[in-house]
């Protein structure tokens, strides 16, 4: 699913935040990505996505090379891959229904086709009575869970979280982490970033470190290693 | 979009269209007076066979950009002469016997600019005595033509640049706004182009709106100078075009030149946020 050779990445400023990382993540796989702030793990997360470009090295996703990747190809890369983030990336003014729609809209759905399929990941994220709803009239929670679902919405194979949990009580973390769970159980691969030292070593899935832009450790039934 | 924006667009297209009327009225004036710009071949009395003055004709078109080239025989020159001075020229008649003026060649270029160089080619035929052009007034007006085309394409293209600038900026404020949504749509695999589209159209009816007294404003005027000016300024050959088609051309080419100034503005603004 996700292939990393020797991948280095140093941006127009000269901060290295890789430094030769070598990674391979297996489809249907959950990863946690944890470390200290500052040492990679965004960088590391965003280059699966073509967020960010590899200053060397290769990245493989889904048998794609996203060093070579041409500009004009992102956005279908994008299409095959969600991403999930810490402070949500709602747009206010649209309600959920049409924040979720939005992600098929852009990529010519027909109508009929979106609303049927957003129906089922409101379903999926326990958000059906709040389709109305503009982003504002909701929890922390309830907004993630809207990102979730327009992630989803395209039936990616892949699902990137970084730090989806980070701006959320426990309770509701916990919520997130179980959603997340069922998607990874239907088959999706996913991917979080996280500074949760509670969630990682509940869940007890696999784990790679990341510290000063190299892989630190990588264990499978891991625990997140740091001082909470 | 903002008033701000429209303001822009229209106060250029007022000026562009006010130059645009000027400028093609005043080339349509020295186009007629480049037509009129004939150059006078005198022969050599010794250049009386046929033959000889087919060489020279011929020589003469091989020069090139020589437009038209018509034979004029010395009894015809002093017809000519003889017309012209009306009544006076009555005493010209005398002449008929021994005719004291030469045969002539009366060459049209095909560009007026290069007026003076077909002169020169022409002196330097064999049999050519004299070669008149009216130097002074040619390169005068030529050099007029040149000035008054260079100076007014520099103001359209300085001015349009003005708005383009004028009109990215207040746009950009307005996109920046939409970043957010931008970098959203970006992550959800939308193509620059369905991002750039909604741009596209706001930039178009930026162009439309900001023609509309531009065009009203030029087409009027234009109306007022043509109709109730028009018997003072024009004169023989100073003809302004005519007001109808003129001013729906015109009118044409400042909403075309609006649209795209639009367009151009607005797609411009928003191609540095295409770039996540």
């Amino acid at each position: 699913m996700i292939e990393m050779q020797s991948v280095y990445k140093t941006y127009p400023n000269g901060v290295t935040a890789l430094n030769g990382i070598d990674v391979h993540i297996e489809q249907g796989e959950f990863v946690y990505v944890v470390g200290p702030s500052g040492a990679g793990k965004s960088t590391f997360t965003r280059l699966m996505f073509r967020e960010e470009k590899p200053t060397k090295g290769t990245v493989l996703v889904n048998g794609v090379n996203l060093s070579s990747l041409k500009e004009r190809k992102i956005p279908k890369l994008r299409r095959q891959i969600g991403v999930v983030y810490q402070d949500f990336r709602l747009l206010p003014r649209l309600s959920v229904y049409e924040n979720i729609a939005f992600a098929l809209e852009v990529i010519e759905e027909s109508p009929k086709n979106i609303k049927k399929r957003v129906m089922e990941v409101l379903d999926q994220v326990r958000l059906k009575n709040k389709a109305r709803f503009i982003p504002d009239e909701l929890s922390g929670g309830e907004q993630q869970r809207v990102s979730i679902a327009r992630a989803i919405v395209n039936h990616p194979k892949l699902l990137i979280a970084d730090e989806p949990t980070g701006n959320l009580d426990p309770d509701t973390s916990w919520e997130i982490m179980s959603i997340l769970e069922e998607i990874n159980a239907a088959g999706t691969t996913v991917v979080m970033a996280t500074h949760s030292k509670d969630i990682v070593d509940k869940m007890r899935k696999r784990v790679i470190a990341i510290e000063d832009g190299l892989v630190a450790r990588d264990e499978h039934r891991g625990e997140y290693g740091y001082e909470a | 979009m903002t008033v701000s924006s429209v303001g822009a667009v229209t106060t250029t297209l007022l000026l562009v269209g006010v130059f645009l009327a000027i400028m093609l009225n005043l080339n349509q004036i020295t186009q007629e007076v480049e037509k009129d710009v004939e150059i006078k071949v005198l022969l050599d009395r010794t250049v009386e066979e046929d033959s000889e003055i087919n060489r020279v004709e011929e020589e003469i078109d091989s020069i090139a950009d020589v437009g038209s080239i018509e034979f004029s025989p010395k009894e015809e020159e002093l017809e000519r002469l003889i017309e012209s001075m009306g009544d006076e020229g009555k005493a010209f008649e005398l002449f008929d016997q021994s005719n004291p003026l030469k045969d002539a060649f009366v060459v049209k270029p095909a560009n007026a600019s290069n007026t003076m160089a077909i002169a020169d080619d022409i002196q330097g035929i064999e049999g050519v005595s004299e070669v008149n052009y009216g130097r002074e007034i040619v390169q005068r007006l030529l050099q007029f033509n040149d000035y008054a085309r260079t100076i007014g394409l520099a103001l359209i293209v300085a001015l349009v640049l003005t708005a383009v600038f004028l009109i990215s900026n207040t746009i950009k404020i307005t996109i920046i706004a939409r970043k957010k949504e931008i970098g959203i749509m970006k992550l959800v695999g939308a193509t620059n182009g369905f991002i750039r589209w909604p741009f596209f159209i706001e930039g178009m009816l930026l162009g439309i709106l900001g023609s509309i007294i531009p065009i009203a404003a030029v087409v009027s005027g234009y109306y007022y100078l043509y109709y109730n000016l028009g018997d003072k300024i024009q004169f023989e050959f100073i003809q302004l075009l005519p007001f109808d088609p003129f001013a729906w051309q015109l009118s044409l080419l400042i909403l075309g030149i609006g649209v795209v100034i639009g367009i151009w503005g607005s797609v411009m603004s928003v191609r540095k946020f295409l770039k996540v």
